[in-house]
């Protein structure tokens, strides 16, 4: 495989759009370079939801291999590459978790957003900023945004679980996501 | 331009994924129609996504990278045709599939003699034939589809902007925009570097209403850019398309910042 692997030169500071160009031309460096850049974010992830790393590590390797065999599902014309990364791991994740199918097509999720978390300092930088903004979340709020995030409970299961009703539920959800925006906006 | 007041909730459970039943049906239906609400759920999905960030920190071990890179130096990749479209690749599958099942039946009727059904089969296999025709047709014209916008959008496209002589590159843009089908193509040359914390961001101005944003930006090196097919409400008609120069972080549902480049429509 590798003897035919197109000339192309990966760097390190080579932009995933580039990346993700290469990988499509079958380009496995650019796939390593890929996974050094955003394997830890995948996999933490992935670990938090699934709390087990042998099962996270399975779902690193399930989004990395998807990526690889098709790369036209990330359309970097419609956002970038971690947040996509991101939220289609904690989709997988939850999938998982919950032992259904995947529910919605990978190719059909576009994410908006910046900061760029392309580099580890923006990364850890943005990194800090959400952690400061859930810790200043109303402990109601966050637990509900956590239980919603990362347990995959539904806002019906979230209000039998908490005992608050469904619509203070669904409103502290959004309020929460909405805070985590605002924290990065201007 | 915000979100439905009405639908603000139900879009936020719906990044999560866990709206349900007729809720979700109502809201997905709305969606067809609302491009300020497609928008808001892009951008809870970004929400999201630094939601995952709370969760960054532990690193997966050594010996998954050397899985991952066993795993793909095996693997088959998936031509770029059925890279396109997976429903329409379903729907292929499905079509083989009929065809198999079509031969199967055919078989058995045969087997059985009953010649009326194995007319009715023959008719089957000879409509799921057609459809299969149908369907390498629409390929073909979706690879020559692809092909265009990929030589548009290609980090590797050689860009050359040809004008009069001795004047300097100026910034410009080219907007192709087919209001029938909310298709707009956005070509970019010689734009300046963008400032710390700034990127540049398209907007279509209708004939009537506030300006509608059609794509945050960053150009290459040269100062290229392209915006394909960012989300558009349907049958808008434009008057003027502008990009702008704004801040990066923060709310992009108006234009604050500077115009860069502008055109009118004609």
């Amino acid at each position: 495989m590798a003897s035919a692997e197109p000339h192309v030169e990966i760097k390190e500071a080579s932009n995933d759009a580039s990346l993700v160009s290469a990988i499509r031309a079958g380009n496995e460096s650019a796939m390593a370079a890929l996974y050094d850049r955003y394997s830890s974010i995948v996999y933490s992830v992935a670990l938090r939801v699934l709390g087990d790393t042998g099962a996270a590590e399975d779902v690193l390797q399930e989004v990395f291999l998807q990526l690889w065999r098709n790369p036209g599902l990330f359309d970097s014309s419609r956002g970038s590459l971690a947040p996509w990364l991101a939220v289609i791991t904690r989709n997988r994740s939850i999938d998982m978790l919950r032992k259904r199918r995947p529910e919605s097509d990978i190719a059909d999720v576009v994410v908006s957003v910046e900061p760029d978390m392309a580099g580890d300092a923006e990364r850890s930088r943005a990194m800090e900023k959400v952690r400061g903004a859930l810790g200043a979340m109303p402990a109601a709020q966050r637990n509900a945004l956590e239980m919603a995030y990362f347990e995959g409970l539904s806002h019906s299961e979230i209000a039998a679980k908490t005992g608050e009703p469904l619509g203070t539920i669904k409103t502290r959800i959004r309020a929460g996501l909405l805070t985590l925006r605002k924290a990065f906006g201007t | 331009m915000p979100a439905h007041e009405q639908f603000a909730e139900d879009l936020a459970l719906h990044a999560l994924g866990s709206l349900q039943g007729d809720e979700r049906v109502a809201l997905e239906n709305h969606l067809e129609e609302c491009a300020n609400c497609r928008l808001e759920l892009d951008q809870l999905r970004g929400d999201m996504a630094l939601m995952a960030l709370s969760a960054a920190g532990p690193r997966p071990p050594a010996r998954s990278k050397q899985r991952l890179m066993s795993a793909i130096a095996n693997e088959p990749r998936i031509s770029a045709r059925a890279t396109v479209l997976p429903a329409r690749r379903s729907w292929w599958r499905t079509a083989t599939l009929g065809v198999t099942a079509a031969a199967a039946l055919l078989i058995l009727l045969l087997v059985r003699q009953d010649t009326n059904l194995i007319h009715q089969a023959q008719n089957l296999a000879q409509q799921v034939a057609s459809l299969q025709n149908d369907s390498l047709t629409q390929q073909a014209e979706l690879a020559k589809a692809r092909q265009i916008v990929s030589a548009l959008t290609s980090p590797d496209a050689q860009r050359i902007t040809l004008v009069a002589a001795k004047n300097p590159p100026q910034p410009q843009g080219k907007a192709i925009y087919v209001r029938d089908h909310s298709s707009l193509i956005f070509l970019a040359s010689n734009l300046p570097q963008l400032p710390a914390e700034k990127i540049y961001e398209l907007w279509l101005i209708p004939q009537s209403g506030a300006p509608i944003a059609a794509g945050l930006f960053k150009p290459d090196s040269h100062g290229s850019a392209t915006v394909v097919n960012p989300p558009l409400p349907a049958g808008v008609e434009a008057k003027t398309f502008v990009v702008t120069l704004e801040p990066e972080a923060g709310s992009h549902e108006a234009p604050r910042g500077t115009p860069v480049i502008a055109g009118q429509g004609e």
